[in-house]
C-alpha cells in the first residue's frame, strides 16, 4: 500500500484541503487503487525517451517584452470575498 | 418538428424569412419547456432579450448575427456569472471575456445561457456538478440517462434543440464522448487552435475548446469562428485558419483511412464493433483505401492521462484559495485554516481526489516515478500517431465504449468511470483533432458515435470525412 494515513495527511496538508477521518479513509482506498492501476506504465521501456510537455507542432512565437499598465486593480478586487483599502484582506497572520 | 440547422437558419435570416427576435423567442420557449433537464447553470431570459434589442439596433453585417449559442460554464463571460460547476466559484462574475466567447460575440451570436458540466470539467457524466446532474434529452421517462461529460450540458442543449450550437472543452474526451451520448456532432480541434485564454484551467497541456452542433456543416462554420491566434495563450498556434465550410469536400476517393487494431477492446458491446465495421464499409465504397494500423502504446494512454491531468489540475487549482475570488469558508481562525476549510468546503469529491493524486505524483521523491514517466510514455503515444499518419490520411474509431448509461448507475469505482475515455484520451495526449458524429444506434435506440482523428491542424480532412460519413448515414 503506497498511501497510508500519514501520507494522505501529508498530501492533504500540501494541497491545503482539510479532510475528516471518513474522507481520509475513502481517499486512501481510492488513491491506492488508482496508483496500483497506473503502475502498469512501468512495463514500458522509456530509456532515452524525452518527456513530452508541449504537444504543439506549430511554432510558438514569443511576444515583445514590454510592460503594460492596465491599472485594473478595482476590477481585480471586484470578486474578492474580503478587501480593504485597495488590497485583498485575509485573516490576521501576525499576532 | 425537425431541427433547423445553423446553415439553413443563416439563410432564413438573410432572406428575412424569420427575424432575429422570432428565432430566439422560439429557442427561449423551448429552453423554458425543458427546464427539467437542468441543462443550464445560468439562464436569464431578460439578458437574452437585451442581447436581441442590441442586435436589432446594430446595422452591421455579422457572420453569426442573431444565432443562439450555448456556452459551457467554464468560459469566462462578462455578461453572465461563471462557476465551472463548482461551489468555489459560485459567486464569480468575470470582469473579462474569454477569447472564444469574445469571437462569438464579435460575430453577433446570442448567448442563451451557461451550460452545466462536471465540476472543473472533471468527469464523464456531468454528475460531479455542484448544481446537480444534467439529464440526457434522449432519456425515456422512467429512466433518466447521463448526457456524458464533462460538457454534458452543451451536448444536451444541442440535442434538445435549445440552441444552434454550443461551446465545449475537451481535455480527455469531454466534447466527443457527450456528443456521442446525446447524438450530436462534437469537434475537439488540434491543441492550440483555439486560445485557452479565459477558460478555467483544468490540465493546461491538454485543454482545448471546441464545438457542438446539429451536423458537420454547422460545426465547420462555428469552429472557424472560434479558432485563431491569441498572444495571451502561450500555446496558441499561429496558423492560417482555412474556411472549413467553403472547403468541405465529400469526395474521399484515393484517401487512406487508418484502422487501429488496438481499439478492438475486450468487452466492447457488439453494436459498437458493428457501427465501426459499418463506417469502414461505407468508406470503402467511397473509394477510400483501408489500412490496418498499429498504435502499440494505446493501452497506456489512460494511466498516462490520469497522472498528467491530475498533476496539472493540482497546480492549476491552487489559485482557488478564498482570497482573490469565489467562495470563502466562515471558519477562518488563521490563514492556513481559511485555505484548508475553503478548499475542503468549496471543492467536490472528484475534484479533491484529483488534486490529492496530482499533489502526490508531483511531490518530492515521486515526481520521476510518476509524472516524468507519464510524460515519456506520452511521447511514445504521440510518436505512434506520427508514424501511423505517414500511412493514412485520417483514423476512424468508435467514440465511446458504450451508449449513454443510466444516471443512477453507481459510479463508485473511479477507474471504471475513467474507462469511458478509453477511445478519446490517446488523441488528446497527442494533441490531435477529433470529431464525433452520430452513426447508428444500440438495441435501445440510443445513438452511438464514430470518431474521426486527423493530423495536427488538418481539421479540414476531419470535417470532410465526417461529412461524407454523415451523408451516407442520414
Amino acid at each position: 500500500m503506497k498511501i497510508d494515513k500519514n501520507t494522505i495527511n501529508k498530501i492533504a496538508r500540501l494541497s491545503r484541503i482539510k479532510l475528516d477521518d471518513k474522507e481520509s479513509e475513502d481517499y486512501i482506498k481510492d488513491l491506492n487503487s488508482i496508483l496500483d492501476w497506473v503502475e502498469q506504465l512501468n512495463e514500458v521501456n522509456t530509456e532515452n525517451i524525452e518527456p513530452l510537455s508541449n504537444i504543439s507542432s506549430s511554432i510558438l512565437p514569443t511576444r515583445e517584452d514590454v510592460s503594460k499598465d492596465a491599472n485594473s486593480s478595482d476590477e481585480i478586487l471586484e470578486n474578492a470575498p474580503d478587501k480593504l483599502e485597495g488590497f485583498f484582506a485575509v485573516p490576521k497572520v501576525v499576532e | 418538428m425537425p431541427k433547423s440547422s445553423l446553415k439553413q437558419t443563416l439563410k432564413d435570416l438573410e432572406t428575412k424569412k424569420i427575424s432575429i427576435r422570432e428565432l430566439n423567442q422560439d429557442y427561449l420557449k423551448r429552453i423554458k419547456e425543458k427546464e427539467n433537464l437542468n441543462v443550464f447553470i445560468h439562464f436569464n431570459e431578460e439578458n437574452v432579450l437585451k442581447q436581441i434589442d442590441n442586435l436589432e439596433k446594430d446595422n452591421s453585417a455579422k457572420k453569426l448575427k442573431g444565432i443562439p449559442i450555448a456556452i459551457k460554464d467554464l468560459f469566462c463571460t462578462k455578461s453572465m456569472p461563471t462557476t465551472a460547476a463548482s461551489k468555489i466559484l459560485e459567486n464569480f462574475n468575470p470582469t473579462y471575456e474569454s477569447f472564444v466567447t469574445q469571437k462569438l460575440l464579435d460575430e453577433g451570436s446570442i448567448f442563451v445561457g451557461k451550460t452545466n458540466l462536471d465540476e472543473f470539467a472533471m468527469g464523464s457524466a456531468t454528475s460531479t456538478s455542484f448544481f446537480g446532474n444534467t439529464i440526457n434529452p434522449l432519456s425515456k421517462d422512467n429512466e433518466p440517462l447521463a448526457p456524458g461529460g464533462s460538457s454534458g450540458g452543451s451536448a444536451a442543449a444541442v440535442a434538445a434543440d435549445l440552441c444552434l450550437g454550443a461551446t465545449g472543452t475537451d481535455t480527455g474526451g469531454s466534447i466527443r464522448q457527450p456528443a456521442s451520448f446525446c447524438g450530436v456532432v462534437g469537434i475537439k480541434p488540434t491543441y492550440g487552435l483555439c486560445s485557452r485564454w479565459g477558460i478555467a484551467a483544468f490540465a493546461s497541456s491538454l485543454d482545448q475548446a471546441g464545438i457542438f452542433s446539429h451536423n458537420v456543416e454547422d460545426a465547420s462554420i462555428l469552429l472557424q469562428s472560434i479558432a485563431g491566434f491569441d498572444q495571451r495563450d502561450s500555446t496558441s498556434a499561429k496558423v492560417d485558419i482555412p474556411n472549413y465550410f467553403e472547403n468541405l469536400d465529400v469526395d474521399l476517393n484515393g484517401k487512406t483511412v487508418g484502422i487501429p487494431k488496438e481499439y478492438s477492446i475486450d468487452g466492447t458491446p457488439m453494436e459498437i464493433s458493428q457501427i465501426w465495421e459499418d463506417a469502414i464499409k461505407v468508406l470503402e465504397k467511397k473509394g477510400v483505401k483501408i489500412k490496418n494500423i498499429s498504435l502499440p502504446h494505446t493501452k497506456y494512454a489512460l494511466p498516462t492521462y490520469y497522472i498528467i491531468a491530475p498533476a496539472e489540475a493540482s497546480s492549476n487549482l491552487a489559485r482557488y484559495d478564498g482570497v482573490k475570488y469565489g467562495f470563502r469558508s466562515n471558519e477562518i481562525d488563521s490563514l492556513d485554516e481559511m485555505y484548508e476549510n475553503t478548499r475542503a468546503q468549496g471543492f467536490g469529491r472528484e475534484v479533491k481526489r484529483r488534486i490529492l493524486i496530482g499533489t502526490y505524483v508531483l511531490s518530492a521523491g515521486y515526481y520521476d516515478a510518476y509524472y516524468l514517466k507519464a510524460q515519456k510514455v506520452r511521447k511514445l503515444i504521440a510518436d505512434d500517431f506520427n508514424k501511423a499518419f505517414k500511412e493514412c490520411d485520417f483514423i476512424v474509431t468508435p467514440t465511446a465504449p458504450s451508449a449513454a448509461f443510466p444516471l443512477n448507475e453507481k459510479q463508485n469505482d473511479p477507474i471504471k468511470m475513467y474507462l469511458n475515455d478509453v477511445f478519446t484520451v490517446p488523441a488528446s495526449l497527442a494533441g490531435l483533432p477529433g470529431i464525433s458524429i452520430p452513426f447508428g444506434e444500440d438495441k435501445n435506440n440510443l445513438p452511438l458515435g464514430i470518431q474521426i482523428l486527423g493530423k495536427h491542424f488538418d481539421e479540414q480532412q476531419v470535417f470532410n470525412a465526417a461529412l461524407s460519413l454523415e451523408r451516407s448515414y442520414e
